[in-house]
């Protein structure tokens, strides 16, 4: 199964700073073990812009969609056999980047 | 009812956690294996008090349900895939099962996955008196009050999240069983505190439905994991506080307190078994985690003939080590009750409002605060105190206690 890891930045309690190192050291091992699909972090919440078609009309607003505390910060795409196994990669991935992160089953991956 | 009926009960008892864990992992889906095992026992019904009951009625309902959910998936299969698709995975799933080793028991894996950490707590709880202990959706809705629509639901959603979540149906890994294990243990004691002291003004101030399942789950618990110190802890705890079921409530309704009770009407098999469990924990010399230093505490208290026999001092001793586990303002709270009888209720008092603030909204806090208030001739307090407990007290027996207790303070 296809797993997305978001992780997550709290921004009333964004805890330590990532250590240096840490993320790619995890990945690594992501990699030698055969969960990695793909991963990538994001710019600052400030560099978003959002898009709305759906009436029609297109208007291009500055900034997230909505004020919030909580906001994504990067991601990992895994294939794990199961939800336990997900479950602790997730572990490691938290600890590596100090941040918390959800663990989402994909419906179907293109 | 007819020996044929009371057959069917007993099978139903003992056959129904085997019958569903063993079509779930045949057929990997929960939805199929619950389904299937309630047909299956709703044919024994029908057939079993014509044709007599079978000679291993849990082979035969095995049998019937792996047919029943045989019929299921090849129906749907055959609505959206090719015949020969069908056919194929019909071939796979009607081949001999597999032996199975006692320490491989499906019943393990499905207590790990109705018990799974990413499900919501009351999911916990209610798929596995479910799927383990054969509950209808109507009795566990009735046990928690709330409507068998919502139950339904909750049920429903449960398995849902399973499937589309991947989470596994199998024993967790040596690194995850240790919190696992706490994890099923968890939602068995949950179980039987709701049976014990149920709450949101049930009728019952005592139900005795639950808290029997609850044994009868753990004792399934043991028989899986019999290694696990904290299984059997936690059957001992349950033994020791069911034995005092019958004289925890009185005539008239009212809650009566483990001082008040009636030791007498204690159920001496259930001591019995209780300290023989305690006894075999204290012998593997094992260091033990909270469930079985509760058990230990509980056997203090039913070793006592009389309540003035009580070993406070042990008791005290065990509250400390249970601290040294568990430092929660509810274990140190527990602890203070206990140490009022060895060091009077002036030194309780003070260690009882030291978790006043975070124990607040919890009614035990404002019982034992009002107890040793009143022990201490302070009446004003004890009542402003037993007022507080009343209100936040959620059992029809234990709020009439609470409120004969206020009344009877003097002036």
């Amino acid at each position: 199964m296809h797993y997305l890891l978001s992780v997550i930045d709290d921004s009333v309690n964004p805890g330590p700073a990532d250590e240096p190192g840490a993320v790619e050291a995890f990945n690594d091992q992501l990699k030698k073990d055969g969960y990695w699909v793909f991963a990538g972090g994001l710019e600052r919440l400030e560099a978003s812009t959002v898009v709305d078609a759906r009436s029609g009309e297109t208007t291009i607003t500055d900034g997230p969609f909505a004020e919030t505390k909580e906001f994504l910060a990067g991601f990992w795409v895994i294939e794990a056999p199961d939800l336990d196994v997900a479950l602790r990669l997730a572990e490691g991935g938290s600890k590596a980047c100090h941040r918390k992160i959800e663990v989402r089953p994909f419906d179907g991956l293109a | 009812m007819s020996d044929v009926h009371e057959a069917i009960a007993r099978v139903h008892r003992e056959e129904w956690a085997r019958v569903v864990a063993t079509i779930a992992r045949r057929f990997g889906d929960l939805d199929v294996a619950e389904d299937a095992a309630a047909e299956a026992f709703a044919t024994a019904v029908e057939h079993w008090p014509v044709h007599g009951v079978p000679p291993n009625p849990g082979g035969w309902l095995t049998t019937t349900a792996r047919n029943k959910a045989l019929d299921r998936v090849r129906r749907e299969v055959r609505r959206d895939a090719k015949e020969e698709a069908a056919q194929v995975l019909s071939d796979q799933l009607s081949g001999p099962a597999e032996p199975v080793g006692a320490i491989d028991d499906d019943r393990l894996r499905m207590l790990f996955t109705c018990a799974h950490p990413a499900l919501a707590m009351e999911a916990r709880v209610a798929l596995t008196l479910r799927m383990v202990g054969g509950l209808t959706v109507a009795e566990i809705a009735h046990a928690f009050l709330v409507q068998e629509t919502t139950m339904a639901q909750r049920i429903t959603r449960a398995k849902a999240k399973i499937k589309a979540a991947g989470i596994p149906y199998r024993v967790p890994d040596a690194a995850d069983l240790p919190a696992r294990v706490a994890g099923v243990l968890a939602v068995l004691y949950l179980v039987f505190n709701e049976g014990y002291l149920p709450t949101g003004g049930h009728s019952d101030p005592v139900r005795a439905d639950l808290t029997g399942e609850a044994v009868r789950l753990t004792r399934l618990a043991r028989q899986l994991l019999p290694d696990d110190g904290e299984v059997t802890g936690l059957l001992a705890l349950m033994l020791l506080i069911e034995a005092r079921r019958p004289a925890r409530v009185s005539a008239s309704g009212e809650l009566v307190t483990l001082d008040q009770q009636d030791r007498g009407a204690w159920d001496p098999a259930l001591v019995a078994e209780g300290h023989r469990l305690v006894r075999e924990r204290l012998a593997s010399g094992e260091a033990p985690g909270r469930y079985q230093v509760l058990a230990a505490i509980n056997a203090v208290h039913t070793d006592a003939r009389d309540v003035r026999d009580t070993d406070w001092s042990q008791v005290v001793a065990l509250y400390d080590q249970l601290v040294r586990l568990d430092p929660s303002p509810v274990v140190v709270l527990n602890r203070s009750v206990a140490l009022a009888e060895l060091d009077g209720p002036q030194v309780a008092l003070a260690q009882v409002d030291a978790v006043g603030e975070q124990l607040d909204g919890y009614h035990a806090f404002h019982v034992a605060r009002a107890d040793l208030l009143r022990r201490l001739g302070r009446s004003a307090d004890a009542r402003a105190s037993y007022d507080r407990a009343i209100a936040l007290a959620g059992n029809s027996a234990e709020a009439a206690y609470l409120t004969r207790r206020r009344d009877e303070l003097g002036r």
